[in-house]
């Protein structure tokens, strides 16, 4: 019997030992006819050769294992970054139910949104009624400050009129007449999470600086010195927001975060759940339209907000996920000219610890390959920075990168001899990496959680920097922007090329010799 | 029961001292105080699904499988979830193509951990994410030609898959595509290959539940009829079972199984965790159809029994004395042998079983515990609750139906428990708060919200990523999660204690 009460054993165990081998044995052989295992691993070993490959980048409608998610994600993201706000996604009950185990699975947090429930008669009829009851149960229920609405594709699909449904259900009176209701559409078949982001950002902003969809005046825009920020869709968003805020305070900034989920994502076990914690004021959204200038942090995560911010006659500026040392020298450099600041020395000692880490250790960095995936902005921060400490990207893959995103990486390559072999390859998904991974052989890969199946099938250890995180703890709590942001990035990097050094040294008898006590 | 008591249950009362009648008088304000909150109309539909259970009634006095209604924060997955996240998805050797836009593949794979053993992308495809990642031209022109392209595709990329299924997500059935037509001209194409069309787009029901039903009657209609008339491999014999609706969650079914085989039958299938599709094919030759997870597989067991004569029995693996229970019923349709078979396991493990109680429940009894799941897991877990003493003082179906809430009246919970169906976030949330458990038991969505409030919780879907649970070796887990989860130390940090202490507080005020 293996089970034993005093060292009981779980999944970890329980199916190493011989009764449960056999068990898995007998099943397999006996009942499940599968292939022979020369045939299975015939083709193993196919699908590693570059013919494979070219099969696979023959694909033209079959996506497999891909690394972006869909619209409405990224709206719920969006709208839990505002003061006592809840996401109302208009369409399917189903939907809702996966963004919040999603981020929950990411964040170890609760993150609450609704649904308006629709089904089949829903579909046949329109979901204006669902509209009207859902939005006055949310707003009796759960009494936010405002509610963020959203679409699923099914909503999309039959076409509903978010500004319509909802202009009914306050006549309808579920909601009071001034009540702050912004909407987006963000169909689930265009674009990807960051589109969503992008889309209710835009909804949010647009909602408060244009006359609150026709019910009140437009806010006359009187320029101030105020500067805003918007973070983009990031798994790190906890840190990171945290650690822009630090930065801005230390150069004395005046700034507005536009979408601030620092808290509501890191809310404390003390004995009380918030289902709202910090976030964007609505008076700050609405007095953001006064700012001098808007900076997003990913311009793949804006390209429709920062436009219509534009034409509110901001300055606007966009960073692709700025990782390492120049690109925070940028970031802070633009910081300074727009806020009309000086740069403090705090913010130079800073960069120079940076510095400091980088030359102690880039030594173990230099020359090594590496394939990176995640969303467009993340891949552009993160290649940049590992040309910075001598590293060489060799496959940069987005699934929901364009070819504009593509040409703006070659560029990033073209700019410095360690992007010399680089390749971006926008719109493919991580089965296409398996291939890329096989043939191209980086040393090491860099992305999401996901990537532990490559790890497993291919042997190029994983680095995880990305969204989603779901098997390794808290990474979301350490910022990735700023120097200390950097600072962060750098160290996982060497941790998991030290451990991988460690593994592959530790053979007794073979390879004693590189099993150092100092590296 | 009695037979696993320890030195301890003559010392502590199991239950708090509170009297049943205050217990249900007060869970009849709790259930009125939140009804407060509602708009009328909400308010009158959700006092239908929330009630103190009677002792003696044959249902827990709630309607369910309704609608939900809008914007109350229902904690419902969609038809989609119920048939590929749950029937669909273990069945290792298919590619399910989650067919639609690329969100619902994406948040469900690999989610479940629906236990499996393949070489995953050549032979076995459990943990992978085949989506055809609609676009807004395959809404306009529809998917059926991208469909027919991406199951090529799959037959070149993925020569070793055993069939394939197609998970339609809510547009296929908006935008009138044909996916039976495709799935049939394909199948042809290939050489009579499985191809399954799955019509459980999400907003087709109430619940997931609808999902298992249109995915039990697909398995019916796409497999079952396809194979009829084919011999298995293997002889059959008399003592055949298939185990249905067990997922393998953290490996359930194996340490099921183990017990089965060892009573002296011999499992033919498993439905579906770890399953294969020559497992579905063969499951028409078993004699008895062994059902854990009534909800989701009900349908094709009842079919099984009028189709081919094959009765079925509903078991429950949680905990010993069910376990126990459970064993003699299954034995129960066979001969002395198997029965002696069963006699045995249960003698085997007893020394086990025993010394899991004498470690567990001194730190358990008595401690009052609320659940929230779907499927079988409100009713079935509470048998394995009681074997340590602990008492469940509130349950709920999440898609639960009227036979599901008999089958808890009439076997399962106690006078005065409070019962919530499709409970909203804010009724579960103020349920706990007021009741005071010392466990929740629910999913990923709700684990967060009562662990900030203080209170210990265990994810009851997952089986917060330990397990198996089921079976005698699964119960050792059982009890030592339940004990990780109650009597952890962090359970004493939340509040600070300079908050707690009035001399602190009264010092620094002056």
């Amino acid at each position: 019997m293996p089970q034993d009460a005093n060292q009981v054993k779980d999944h970890f165990s329980l199916f190493r030992e011989p009764e449960y081998k056999e068990l898995i044995a007998n099943k397999r052989a006996n009942f499940e006819n599968r292939h022979a295992p020369e045939k299975v691993q015939e083709v193993v070993e196919w699908a590693k050769t570059e013919e494979y490959k070219e099969l696979n980048f023959k694909r033209e409608a079959l996506v497999v294992n891909p690394a972006k998610a869909c619209q409405p994600l990224g709206a719920v993201f969006a709208a839990v970054g505002f003061e006592g706000t809840i996401p109302f996604v208009h369409g399917s009950q189903g939907c809702v139910a996966y963004y919040r185990s999603h981020f929950s699975r990411h964040f170890k947090e609760p993150t609450s949104c609704v649904s308006s429930s629709m089904t089949e008669d829903a579909a046949v009829f329109g979901g204006l009624n669902n509209m009207i009851d859902g939005l006055a149960n949310t707003y009796s229920m759960y009494k936010p400050k405002m509610i963020a609405v959203s679409t699923t594709c099914m909503a999309e699909v039959i076409g509903d009129d978010l500004n319509a449904f909802i202009k009914t259900a306050r006549e309808k009176g579920s909601i009071p007449a001034e009540y702050p209701v912004p909407f987006a559409h963000t169909p689930a078949f265009v674009g990807s999470h960051i589109t969503g982001y992008d889309n209710a950002m835009k909804g949010v902003l647009e909602y408060f600086w244009d006359g609150r969809a026709g019910t009140i005046d437009k806010v006359a825009r009187v320029p101030n010195g105020k500067i805003n920020f918007i973070g983009g869709f990031d798994g790190y968003t906890v840190g990171n927001m945290r650690e822009v805020k630090r930065i801005f305070d230390t150069m004395k900034v005046e700034y507005t975060i536009l979408g601030d989920n620092s808290d509501v994502w890191d809310t404390p076990t003390d004995g009380e759940f918030r289902m709202y914690d910090g976030g964007t004021t609505l008076e700050d959204a609405e007095n953001a339209v006064h700012a001098k200038a808007t900076i997003s942090m990913q311009e793949f995560c804006t390209e429709k907000t920062l436009p219509m911010i534009a034409a509110h006659g901001h300055e606007t500026v966009a960073f692709n996920h700025p990782v390492g040392v120049e690109a925070t020298d940028r970031f802070i450099m633009e910081v300074a000219r727009l806020a009309g600041v000086t740069i403090p020395d705090e913010l130079a000692k800073e960069r120079g610890r940076l510095v400091d880490a980088i030359a102690d250790s880039n030594a173990h960095i230099h020359g090594k390959k590496f394939a990176i995936y995640g969303d467009p902005d993340l891949c552009y921060g993160l290649a940049q920075f590992i040309m910075e400490l001598g590293g060489e990207p060799v496959v940069v893959l987005s699934t929901n990168g364009g070819k504009g995103w593509a040409k703006k990486m070659q560029e990033l390559f073209d700019s410095s001899p360690f992007g010399a072999g680089c390749k971006a390859y926008p719109g493919k998904d991580l089965w296409h990496m398996r291939s890329l991974l096989f043939t191209e052989k980086p040393d090491f890969l860099i992305g999401n959680t996901y990537g532990k199946y490559l790890e497993r099938d291919t042997g190029v250890p994983l680095i995880r920097l990305g969204f989603p995180i779901f098997d390794r703890h808290h990474k979301h709590r350490y910022p990735v922007w700023g120097y200390q942001g950097a600072m962060n990035v750098l160290v996982t990097i060497l941790d998991r090329i030290f451990d991988h050094m460690d593994a592959t040294t530790d053979g007794i008898a073979t390879t004693d010799y590189s099993f150092d006590i100092i590296r | 029961m009695a037979e696993y008591s320890t030195q301890e249950d003559h010392e502590m009362s199991v239950s708090t001292p509170t009297n049943i009648a205050e217990v249900k008088e007060r869970n009849r304000a709790l259930i009125q105080e939140v009804l407060s909150v509602y708009p009328e109309k909400t308010a009158k539909r959700r006092a239908k699904h929330l009630n103190v259970h009677e002792e003696g009634k044959s249902d827990c006095g709630v309607k369910s499988n309704i609608k939900s209604i809008p914007g109350v924060m229902t904690i419902r997955g969609c038809a989609y979830a119920g048939s590929k996240g749950v029937v669909w998805g273990p069945i290792k050797d298919m590619i399910h193509i989650s067919h639609g836009p690329v969100g619902c593949g994406q948040y469900s794979w690999a989610s479940r951990r629906n236990y499996y053993v393949g070489t995953t992308g050549i032979d076995t495809f459990g943990t992978m994410q085949f989506t055809s990642d609609f676009q807004e031209k395959d809404i306009v022109f529809g998917g059926d030609k991208k469909l027919a392209k991406i199951i090529d595709e799959i037959e070149e990329l993925f020569p070793l898959n055993k069939g394939i299924s197609v998970q339609s997500e809510c547009p296929i059935g908006l935008i009138g595509d044909d996916i039976e037509a495709v799935s049939k001209a394909k199948s042809k194409e290939h050489g009579g290959k499985t191809i399954v069309p799955v019509r459980c787009e999400g907003f087709r029901g109430v619940s997931q539940s609808l999902g298992h039903h249109i995915a039990n009657d697909a398995i019916r209609d796409w497999v079952f009829d396809k194979s009829e008339g084919k011999a298995p491999n293997f002889e059959p014999g008399p003592y055949d079972v298939a185990i249905i609706g067990d997922y393998n969650i953290g490996g359930d079914a194996w340490s099921s199984r183990i017990l089965l085989e060892e009573m002296g039958l011999r499992v033919v299938a498993q439905w579906s965790g770890d399953g294969t599709i020559a497992e579905l094919e063969a499951t028409p030759k078993a004699k008895l159809n062994v059902l854990h997870c009534y909800r989701s597989m009900n349908y094709i067991s009842r079919h099984m029994e009028e189709k081919y004569g094959i009765p079925w029995v509903e078991y429950n693996f949680f905990g010993p004395s069910k376990i126990e229970e459970s064993l003699r019923k299954i034995a129960s349709y066979f001969d002395e042998k198997i029965q002696a078979g069963a006699e045995a396991v249960i003698a085997k493990y007893k020394p086990l079983m025993q010394a899991v109680i004498d470690k567990y429940k001194p730190r358990l009894a008595g401690k009052k515990v609320m659940l929230y799941v779907g499927g079988l897991r409100p009713r079935h877990v509470i048998g394995a609750y009681e074997d340590l003493g602990m008492e469940v003082v509130g349950t709920g179906y999440e898609f639960g139906h009227n036979d599901d809430y008999q089958r808890t009246a009439q076997h399962y919970v106690k006078d005065g428990t409070l019962i919530y169906d499709d409970v909203t976030g804010y009724e579960f949330e103020k349920f706990v708060e007021t009741v005071k458990p010392d466990l929740v038991g629910s999913g990923i969505k709700e684990k967060y919200v009562f662990q900030k409030m203080g209170v210990p919780f265990r994810q009851m879907h997952s089986w917060d990523y330990s397990g198996p649970y089921h079976g005698y070796d699964g119960f050792a887990i059982f009890a030592r999660d339940m004990d990780m989860a109650i009597n952890s130390p962090v359970w004493k940090l939340p509040a600070a204690p300079w908050k707690q202490d009035p001399d602190y507080v009264a010092i620094a005020a002056e």
